[in-house]
């Protein structure tokens, strides 16, 4: 079991080890110059294009952007060692300041949003295989097809204009991550106002998965029940409640537990929009007003850390199966 | 019981007895059609057009007499022997029409006007030609560098495989969207490179794809054959196991060319699309972002668009993977 997570901890090394290089190849794709960007701004005033040239040189070397490329990425990687991100082109805030800033609050969201999509598809996914080609297996398969296609930004205006501060009704708050005076509120009372801020994000992000992890709970299900082990138990006069919670769902739901890995990191990507539209400050929207101001080091370390946290999930879930079947072990057969 | 049929024949025929899929190939098309018909279905040039005695087709080509003229005022004018053929939707993308801003369906504009008066149906059918031509550019660069990669490590094996096996983990590592978002930042937002990098980060999932059915294959009683048969290079054998390996990545292409119209559709809707000259759906629905208040309609039409074309590629690639499930066969 330990050798197991050891070995697997190895084998991220090199995966750890590629994401680095290919993060800092896209970022030298960059035909802007930060230092030119930056330059330009302060320099505006000045007037000489001697003046500016200086600037833009000086702003070079204070960014060590002179030096040739493994140079940078030699230097990049002993920083991340440390966990030193650099600061931040924009504000000169360490990266790692805004990133922890905004990680938590990204977290949360995708967290709560991982929990309700499983809390819904497991039973739905559970009752559609055994009911199959039932009504109820039927009219949610289309319904969940409907709700996959739907394209999430489209969704959230929806909701704005209907349930959030349009002409309709106005039930959400449609900004923001909690109310501006949420400080003053009771432990409880911040809880529930955040929760309340987020009921339309987390709609926005759990519906479209919904559909993919209650088909795949109905065919894990709908497997199991073939079993032989569940006709026994049917056979031996076991309460159809037993049968199913205790023997069949265990079962069906080991497959489910992996796909937790690839869940995650799809929710991270997806935040960028919702965060947007909801203005919430978490890292997909950190990540976009750094792409948008060519922040080098904010863009490196979101999308160095989006692809560790990949990694990390996956390893989880590897581990969740490992430790959920039994059956499963990695000593050698004698 | 039939006889000898060839494959394709065989899943055509089995995805056919689908209703729902055969439907959603029948919106395809049409989409299609629309997407290429588009200078002739929404244009405010008139399609043929007969002025002194001359015949044209303004809508196809102007000649430079004809430049700047406002067809319409002519078209009002009633000159004598002035005959004139207007497209359906007599508005091009982005023709301003001031005085008739943010209207409701109504009889001249059949789906409304936008915040600056252009006509939001002429808007859709110009749209359709980006979302489509974005997700097929997009969708090849994919199936053609997947299949290269997964033939590669599938079928030489060994080191290689490992190689490619390891590049293909670490590119499924990183977030896609956000991997796009940050390309897109540095190369620029045009409508290229929009085809380009959505095509360069979703090819990890076609090689896997590709890699697992050659290796499948590889120890196949026809490839030996073939090899015994002294098959004069690779590239015979490539004949061989391709072909048996590609129904898996047709239904992945077509689930790939709804994910990246969505791709396309969000990134214009964020500011990172195509520019705004060119009228997409996803633009469409930013803009409206911006008339909520006032005419929060505006949302309907380019959301209505983008969901039933995302609708009908799940649908057909829903079908084919049925009808390609050798369980299914009916």
């Amino acid at each position: 079991m330990i050798l197991y997570l050891i070995k697997r901890l190895l084998l991220m090394i090199p995966t750890l080890f590629g994401i680095t290089v290919i993060t800092f190849l896209i970022i030298n794709l960059a035909p802007g110059d930060p230092a030119a960007l930056k330059a330009q701004s302060a320099t505006d005033a000045l007037k000489g294009e001697a003046a500016m040239a200086e600037v833009v040189d000086q702003t070079r070397k204070l960014y060590g952007l002179d030096q040739p490329v493994y140079v940078r990425y030699a230097r990049w990687l002993k920083q991340i060692a440390k966990l030193d991100f650099g600061n931040s082109y924009r504000d000169h805030r360490p990266v790692i300041r805004k990133i922890a800033a905004a990680l938590p609050i990204t977290l949360t969201l995708n967290i709560l949003t991982v929990l309700i999509v499983y809390i819904i598809s497991i039973p739905v996914g559970a009752y559609a295989a055994l009911k199959a080609r039932g009504w109820f297996d039927r009219l949610s398969a289309i319904l969940l097809f409907i709700l996959y296609s739907l394209p999430s930004f489209w969704v959230a205006m929806m909701l704005i204009v209907w349930l959030g501060g349009g002409d309709y009704l106005n039930l959400f708050p449609i900004v923001g991550f909690m109310s501006d005076n949420a400080s003053r509120l009771s432990w409880i009372g911040w809880i529930g106002n955040v929760g309340w801020h987020l009921v339309l994000p987390v709609t926005c992000l759990t519906y479209a998965s919904f559909a993919f992890l209650s088909r795949f709970q109905r065919a894990s299900m709908l497997e199991v029940i073939r079993q032989d082990y569940v006709r026994t138990a049917r056979a031996k006069g076991l309460s159809e409640w037993r049968v199913v919670w205790h023997h069949a769902l265990r079962n069906a739901l080991i497959p489910i537990l992996t796909l937790m890995g690839t869940l995650l990191p799809g929710l991270l990507a997806g935040s960028v929009i919702i965060e947007q539209i909801f203005a919430i400050p978490g890292m997909g929207r950190l990540g976009f007003e750094s792409v948008l101001a060519r922040d080098y080091p904010v863009i490196m370390a979101l999308t160095f850390i989006g692809a560790l946290l990949t990694l990390i999930s996956v390893l989880l879930s590897d581990l969740l199966y490992v430790l959920v079947d039994p059956r499963i072990t990695f000593r050698r057969q004698t | 019981m039939n006889s000898s049929q060839s494959y394709s024949a065989l899943i055509w025929r089995q995805f056919k007895k689908g209703r729902l899929a055969v439907a959603g190939l029948i919106v395809i098309v049409i989409l299609f059609v629309v997407a290429i018909l588009a200078p002739l279905l929404a244009n405010d040039r008139p399609l043929m057009m007969r002025s002194g005695g001359r015949w044209s087709f303004p809508a196809i080509h102007l000649s430079n007499d004809l430049r700047g003229v406002d067809f319409k005022v002519m078209a009002g004018e009633k000159k004598e022997g002035l005959f004139m053929i207007f497209a359906p939707v007599p508005f091009g993308p982005n023709t301003y029409d001031l005085p008739h801003v943010l209207e409701k369906p109504n009889r001249v504009h059949f789906l409304g006007t936008d915040g600056e008066g252009r006509d939001i149906l002429a808007q859709l059918i110009w749209g359709s030609r980006i979302s489509l031509s974005v997700g097929f550019v997009a969708v090849g660069i994919t199936v053609i560098i997947g299949i290269l990669f997964g033939v590669l490590a599938g079928f030489y094996g060994g080191s290689i495989d490992l190689l490619i096996s390891r590049f293909i983990e670490v590119m499924m590592c990183f977030p896609t969207f956000f991997l796009i978002l940050a390309i897109l930042a540095f190369v620029g937002p045009s409508i290229y490179n929009i085809m380009v990098v959505i095509g360069l980060t979703s090819w990890p999932g076609v090689a896997r794809l590709v890699r697992g059915e050659c290796l499948k294959f590889r120890s196949r009683e026809f490839v030996t054959a073939a090899r015994l048969a002294g098959a004069r290079n690779r590239r015979i054998i490539l004949r061989h196991l391709l072909p048996n390996a590609l129904s898996p990545v047709l239904v992945s292409a077509t689930f790939g060319v709804a994910s990246a119209i969505l791709v396309e559709a969000s990134l214009s809707f964020l500011g990172f699309g195509v520019p705004p000259s060119s009228a997409s759906w996803g633009s469409l629905l930013s803009g409206a972002q911006d008339f909520m208040d006032v005419a929060w309609w505006l949302t309907l039409a380019p959301g209505f668009a983008i969901f039933l074309t995302i609708t009908a590629y799940n649908v057909v690639g829903e079908g084919l993977r049925d009808a390609i499930d050798p369980n299914l066969r009916t």
